[in-house]
């Protein structure tokens, strides 16, 4: 039997991996959500169809989403989550003992449910004391919230269906509003590598510019996302990510990972041309 | 079937770009009057079962399918009821359609100060005893033209309004170009075949989800439909679309099978748009708390119109920077509130996205209020019949010099298309105030000949 799950990268390219079985299928109020096992990868939960995460390669993207902002501030306390219903950034995040709370917002308890079930090796953290899980819109809950937060950590799906309040002007300009006068949002930022996806990318970097003063993008390979080739970005009111990286600090919390290291971290930031002149051409439109 | 008529396009085979943009099936929908297909001129077949089936969805004796628009559907109604020289009374806060089917018949308005909410600087609605007064003063008039509800979802009391003007041999008609959804919500305000008016416009391309342009004109029973028909056949086209009859017809099923749940959801919608507005602060998201028995007898619930004056902004600035600054379109903006229009196509991620761009302007755009103006009632003085006015001789002034003349020609902010000057009205100092305040807030303004409102045209002589 040959059992595959495909996803459309673009109308003329696929991404399959061979599937075991099945574990769940169900359709939530906000969107259909899936659990495979994989000889390859694993277990893999996809939304209406789209790769969230692998098993085998979440490791990459919640060390990055995580740490790079971590090793810039020096005194993250209160922990903003939106989205992250995998719970792979607040496992990341409570091994900080110094944070002192996190909040994460997740607008659909299905998924928080289904991984808890599914993917424990994620999910290990969100009945860490220091979590409040909310459900509800990330839009209308910072709304509220004002000068409240030293790191935001948009974990966002794609800039299509529920998750595309998480991609606008208004969304940014509430998170800087939220955060405190040193305070650092890190944001999931697409691919720029094909056309649809570079176009989302660049949207987003002109909106982030529009409401923080320091907006930079760094990169990691994430071999199931579209193009394997994933961008983050560090929107931030104070700190920059390279001149203010405290190396030391970082390392002597003594937090092994394995693909953040402090050395990758500056590298991380050094974007390729072509992604450069794709983020420049919004920076000056403005 | 071979088509050896028009359109000319011949299914979108002769137009292959245009096939290409609006799709096969929408050009093989769009025919001709046939004889299997019905003619929208004199209606015996299909059309007619539409129409006949539009009459008992909203409870009238006859509706007509209209395809130029409400416009077409209110001058039609006043081109019915009113000619020459008769009287027609109404609220100052009409619609542009209105006058312009005065200037086409001739008909004299007779205006009922609708009364202005001071804090909101709206027009409302006509208070019974300020028609009544009309009524007695002019007893000759023969119809009463009433909004239902008016562009911010405000209503009279349209019971009271039918009855009075019927006790007195007049018609009563209803503009309901933001109304359709009366006719099936609950708990919204009365529609006007409910309340026994005599002809009412509704648009169906609001908030009945009909396409742009397609509209309804609805009869009780005291008007004869061929002569109704008689009047439409004027002015509509002899080549109704059957793209605008097709969504009439099915926009009419979705609202019978639908109506009552969709409309309900729009004003959960609606009502969870107006605390989390309210919450922001400076924003005053209005409701039922405005009902005040008179000028304000009902308020319609799915209308989410907010006052932005203690923000420091006038509502066409907010309704640029949503546009300019968060890629949202709101329906309108004037000096003091804007509009956003709610529908059965909502859902509530848009809805917070629209809130959370409002806290946002009032963060980042927000100044002190003091110098902001309000929109207020100029009780109009109307020195000839809109007719003789826009047909007279007349002259163009810099419109500085034109305080005390009479205009002769409209004037407005487009939307919502109510005019600040009508034909035959005298401009006053006050007028070209607002006019010129209203310019540098950005508003769009229409009417006149010269499109930058430099100049107006006026009646020559002492007039």
């Amino acid at each position: 039997m040959e059992l595959w799950f495909s996803e459309s990268h673009t109308p003329n390219v696929k991404l399959s991996i061979r599937v075991d079985r099945q574990l769940y299928s169900a359709q939530s109020e906000f969107q259909r959500i899936d659990v495979f096992e994989s000889p390859e990868f694993g277990r893999f939960l996809t939304l209406d169809g789209y790769m969230m995460l692998t098993e085998k390669d979440e490791f990459i993207y919640h060390e990055m989403i995580v740490h790079p902002a971590m090793a810039v501030h020096p005194h993250v306390r209160d922990v903003l989550v939106i989205g992250a219903g995998d719970g792979g950034v607040i496992r990341e995040l409570c091994r900080y003992g110094d944070i002192s709370h996190i909040d994460m917002v997740e607008i659909d308890p299905m998924v928080v449910e289904v991984c808890r079930q599914y993917l424990p090796g994620t999910t290990g953290s969100l009945d860490d004391p220091r979590v409040s899980i909310h459900y509800e819109d990330g839009l209308k809950f910072i709304r509220r919230k004002n000068a409240c937060y030293d790191l935001i950590i948009v974990d966002s799906t794609d800039p299509f269906g529920p998750g595309e309040g998480l991609f606008t002007r208004e969304f940014y300009g509430n998170c800087y509003k939220a955060l405190r006068a040193d305070g650092i949002m890190v944001n999931q930022h697409e691919s720029p590598f094909y056309d649809e996806d570079a176009l989302a990318c660049q949207r987003a970097h002109k909106r982030i510019v529009e409401s923080f003063p320091i907006a930079k993008v760094y990169q990691a390979h994430i071999p199931t996302y579209p193009s394997g080739h994933w961008l983050f970005g560090f929107a931030s009111k104070q700190y920059h990510p390279l001149r203010d990286l405290d190396e030391d600090r970082w390392n002597a919390r003594g937090l092994p990972c394995r693909y953040y290291t402090t050395m990758l971290h500056k590298g991380a930031f050094y974007i390729p041309a072509y992604v450069e002149e794709l983020l420049k051409h919004v920076e000056a439109a403005d | 079937m071979v088509p050896f008529d028009v359109p000319g396009h011949k299914r979108g085979r002769g137009n292959p770009e245009l096939m290409a943009l609006l799709g096969e099936k929408c050009v093989t929908m769009d025919v001709n009057s046939m004889k299997p297909l019905d003619n929208l001129c004199h209606p015996i077949s299909v059309i007619r079962e539409a129409e006949e089936l539009a009459a008992e969805a909203f409870g009238a004796t006859h509706a007509f399918l209209m395809v130029g628009g409400t416009t077409s559907a209110v001058q039609s109604m006043v081109l019915s009821t009113v000619k020459r020289g008769e009287k027609i009374i109404l609220p100052r806060n009409v619609h542009r359609s209105v006058m312009g089917a005065l200037v086409l018949c001739g008909a004299v308005p007779v205006y009922v100060d609708p009364e202005c909410d001071d804090r909101l600087g709206i027009p409302l609605g006509m208070s019974v005893s300020q028609v009544a007064r009309a009524i007695r003063r002019n007893p000759e008039a023969k119809a009463v033209l009433v909004n239902n509800p008016t562009y911010y979802g405000i209503c009279s009391d349209l019971r009271a309004i039918v009855k009075l003007a019927h006790e007195n041999g007049m018609l009563c008609l209803a503009d309901e170009a933001h109304g359709t959804h009366f006719y099936f919500g609950e708990g919204l305000p009365v529609s006007a075949m409910a309340a026994g008016a005599d002809m009412a416009a509704v648009s169906m391309h609001k908030s009945g989800g009909s396409l742009t342009q397609s509209s309804l004109l609805l009869t009780g029973p005291a008007m004869q439909e061929g002569h109704v028909r008689q009047i439409i056949n004027l002015t509509q086209t002899t080549s109704g679309s059957y793209l605008l009859l097709s969504s009439l017809d099915i926009s009419r099923r979705n609202l019978a099978l639908r109506g009552k749940e969709a409309f309900a959801r729009v004003a959960r919608l609606a009502e969870y748009a107006r605390e989390e507005i309210n919450a922001i602060g400076g924003y005053y998201a209005f409701s039922r708390e405005l009902i005040n028995g008179g000028s304000i007898y009902d308020f319609d619930v799915t209308k989410l119109a907010v006052n932005t004056l203690e923000v420091g902004l006038a509502g066409i600035e907010v309704y640029d920077l949503l546009r300019d600054e968060y890629d949202i379109q709101i329906e309108f903006g004037d000096l003091g509130n804007i509009l956003a229009y709610l529908s059965i196509g909502d859902r509530p991620r848009e809805v917070e996205r629209l809130v959370s761009a409002m806290s946002e302007v009032r963060r980042r755009f927000s100044r002190d209020p003091a110098g902001l103006m309000k929109q207020e009632y100029i009780d109009p003085e109307v020195a000839v019949s809109p007719q003789v006015a826009f047909y007279a001789d007349k002259e163009s002034l810099p419109i500085e010099d034109t305080a005390g003349r009479v205009c002769s020609e409209f004037v407005m902010c487009y939307p919502p298309g109510i005019p600040i000057l009508a034909p035959g009205e005298r401009i006053t100092p006050e007028i070209l105030d607002y006019i010129r305040y209203a310019k540098d807030k950005g508003c769009s303004m229409t009417g006149p000949e010269d499109p930058d409102i430099l100049r107006l045209n006026v009646l020559k002589g002492g007039l």
